[in-house]
């Protein structure tokens, strides 16, 4: 007997560490990777960013960096091309200013602490500009380091609070929090629903952001959220509650701050309880139609916030696609996007403050600084994009809508 | 109405945790052991049913069958390899220590050959759902299907327990190993055998799980297992009809206190009201006080 207690008492106790281990499975993917900078110390103190152009006496050296291998190597890869397809087209077309520009991609694995001896290396180098990275994570850990260089840096795809956090940092897409302000305005202004239920992950730092903003902005919006209902990631294979909360308070449309593998999942049980209320997602939610033997039946009239869909009718994508295309033979994603409209800011800014490549690091830093709050972007992932001086780009966000198991531009 | 369906839900939950733990509660109850690797067995089953039915097109009917060989045979396998060497060990954590190792194993071996993204399982339960109370009432295919299964397999289990000659050996195994060993009763094959059950019960919960919730990564079974577990515990652990009504009261107590509490919370519920339970019946609902003989 006394045995026999024991025994469930230390298995109750084992099935509690597995259950808190099971907590760290949660997917990682344009959301926040957690910073873990402890390696940014190494970096040698001393040797000054006053570093003069060195071999590009007529060109500006931007340097950049994304994981190339890894797990995240498809973003850092996306980037790389288009940066260096902008790179290309403006050169062709006689430079900026004059100058002409030069990239360099460092591999980094979308690691924080090999993102910053990236940076070391694209220092060495001579980069006067930092395009990156494309990570959170490693992006956070950068920032530190352009920021006690007082290096211009722009990022494409950081989307995490952090990746801005100094007033030399810039970020081309939205925050984690201002996609859900933007969504929250995008489904008040177009009149999508009077009544909108949420299902968030409570777990996960992206989804709580977007949710926590969204709530905020609804305030403001002329609908009203009947119903916030959360789940954890060690609960997140029965969403039968959530959705008949949702429909008893007869919400006309849910709002998914999610990921796409818990959507594929809610999109199935409210199929099949018979609700069908319309379906409004984040960045998360891209990839849904990519999930191996999923029924794309039931993401048919899915809305999600994406800034790029590489099937607008637009000119600019157009071309932009075309290009791609054949130059690397793939479609072009979201972070390519980014990346190609980061260069074109990057152009923008130059133009608008009138650096030159001989003046000091710290001197175009605050040229551009100063010109990024002032140019307006024509671009990929948003017409008529200004910056804040707090490094937050302002732009229509993008909505698509999924008809015929594809992305269509609303 | 929503109270009825909020029911229905939990029931069907229940039901899928009380097909899981029927696996944990007979290894428990013959063997000794806490089988940790049970909830990845049920994910190899329903990858099994996956490659099988998915990607290679084939009818349910071949599909299921197979999965319960694949899960059998592993089951008869890893007791086999990691379990038996180590059940004379003095402590008897060591098999509870090389049980979580398994787990692992079978999951980053799933990592390896499927790849971490999502699939989407195809049900295999092709019954329509049962509405009432004009559509309001949705009971689908795959809970009653799950249901029936479970109440089917619980009954044939104690029957086979109680009536087989290869059931008797089990309990007199499960009563005195060294005693039943003395009578001519092949331990090790019985215990074999056991491994060899609660596996095959593991594939038919697997498919029924993602039949019921379709999303299959190598991590599927992780948690449903450890909520099974839970469950098994709280019925009685080594109680057969006590690993049915845990089970069930488990995914009705998750349902009702994620409707009614809060959804953040529902977890932290189970487990104190399993912590009650305990407090109160230290053996479970249903468990056996078993007085160890000096």
């Amino acid at each position: 007997m006394k045995r026999f207690n024991r025994l469930v008492s230390a298995a109750v106790v084992s099935a509690m560490v597995l259950a808190m281990a099971g907590c760290g499975n949660t997917g990682a993917g344009s959301g926040s990777q957690s910073a873990d900078s402890s390696g940014a110390e190494n970096a040698q103190e001393g040797t000054s960013a006053q570093a003069s152009s060195g071999s590009g006496a007529g060109s500006f050296m931007i340097g950049s960096m994304g994981p190339l291998t890894g797990d995240n190597a498809v973003y850092g890869i996306a980037v790389q091309n288009a940066a260096q397809l902008a790179v290309d087209e403006i050169n062709a077309a006689g430079g900026v200013n004059g100058y002409t520009l030069e990239l360099n991609f460092q591999d980094d694995e979308a690691d924080p602490e090999k993102a910053v001896n990236a940076y070391n290396v694209l220092k060495d180098w001579g980069a006067q500009i930092i395009m990156g990275a494309v990570t959170s994570g490693a992006c956070i850990a950068v920032t530190e380091k352009t920021m006690e260089d007082n290096m211009f840096q722009l990022t494409p795809s950081g989307s995490a609070v952090e990746c801005a956090q100094y007033d030399n940092c810039f970020r081309v897409c939205f925050s984690d929090p201002n996609q859900g302000a933007a969504s929250a305005r995008y489904i008040g202004e177009n009149a999508l629903a009077s009544k909108v239920a949420i299902i968030y992950d409570s777990s996960n730092v992206y989804s709580t952001g977007i949710y926590e903003s969204f709530v905020q902005e609804a305030a403001n919006q002329n609908f009203e959220i009947v119903a916030a209902e959360a789940f954890t990631s060690d609960n997140k294979t029965d969403f039968s509650v959530q959705l008949q909360k949702a429909r008893d308070a007869e919400a006309d449309l849910v709002f998914l701050p999610i990921y796409y593998q818990e959507s594929s999942l809610i999109l199935t049980q409210a199929n099949s309880m018979g609700y069908a209320p319309s379906f409004f997602s984040c960045d998360g939610m891209d990839g849904i139609l990519s999930v191996q033997n999923f029924d794309q039946s039931l993401a048919e009239g899915v809305m999600l916030l994406t800034p790029f869909a590489a099937d607008a009718e637009d000119e600019l994508t157009q071309s932009f696609v075309t290009s791609y295309q054949e130059n690397f033979g793939d479609i072009p994603n979201q972070f390519a996007a980014d990346a190609y409209d980061a260069i074109y800011a990057i152009k923008a800014a130059i133009e608008q403050s009138g650096v030159t490549p001989d003046m000091s690091v710290s001197d175009i830093c605050e040229g551009l600084k100063g010109a990024m709050t002032q140019i307006t972007i024509d671009g990929l992932t948003g017409t008529g994009m200004t910056w804040t001086a707090d490094g937050e780009p302002n732009k229509e966000p993008k909505a698509v809508k999924i008809v015929n198991g594809v992305y269509t531009a609303m | 109405m929503s109270f009825i369906t909020y029911l229905i839900n939990g029931i069907s939950l229940g039901s899928v945790y009380a097909l899981i733990a029927l696996g944990y509660t007979m290894v428990y109850g013959i063997a000794k052991m806490l089988n940790f690797a049970h909830g990845d067995v049920i994910m190899v089953g329903a990858f099994t049913t996956y490659t099988i039915c998915s990607t290679m097109g084939m009818s349910p009917f071949i599909g299921v069958p197979a999965a319960v060989i694949v899960c059998t045979l592993l089951g008869m396998v890893i007791e086999k390899i990691a379990y038996k060497p180590l059940r004379r060990a003095s402590s008897p954590l060591a098999v509870l220590i090389t049980a979580i190792g398994v787990s692992y194993l079978l999951q980053n071996l799933a990592l390896l050959i499927f790849g971490a993204d999502t699939k989407s399982f195809t049900s295999v339960v092709s019954l329509e759902p049962v509405l009432l109370a004009g559509g309001q009432i949705n009971i689908t295919g795959e809970t009653i299907v799950t249901i029936i299964s479970c109440i089917v397999i619980m009954a044939g289990l104690v029957l086979f327990i109680n009536k087989t000659k290869a059931g008797q050996a089990m309990l007199a195994v499960s009563e005195d190993k060294g005693a039943a060993q003395l009578m001519g009763i092949n331990v090790n094959g019985t215990i074999a055998l056991t491994f060899a059950i609660g596996s095959a019960l593991a594939a038919i919960a697997g498919v029924l799980l993602c039949s019921a919730y379709p999303s299959l990564t190598p991590y599927t079974g992780s948690m449903p297992g450890i909520k099974a577990f839970v469950a098994a515990v709280f019925g009685g652990i080594g109680s057969i009809p006590g690993a049915f009504i845990g089970g069930i009261l488990l995914g009705i107590i998750e349902i009702f206190s994620r409707a009614y509490i809060s959804s953040q919370v529902s977890d932290a519920i189970v487990f104190a009201v399993l912590i009650l339970v305990l407090l109160v019946k230290p053996t479970g609902l249903l468990g056996k006080n078993i007085q160890e003989k000096v």
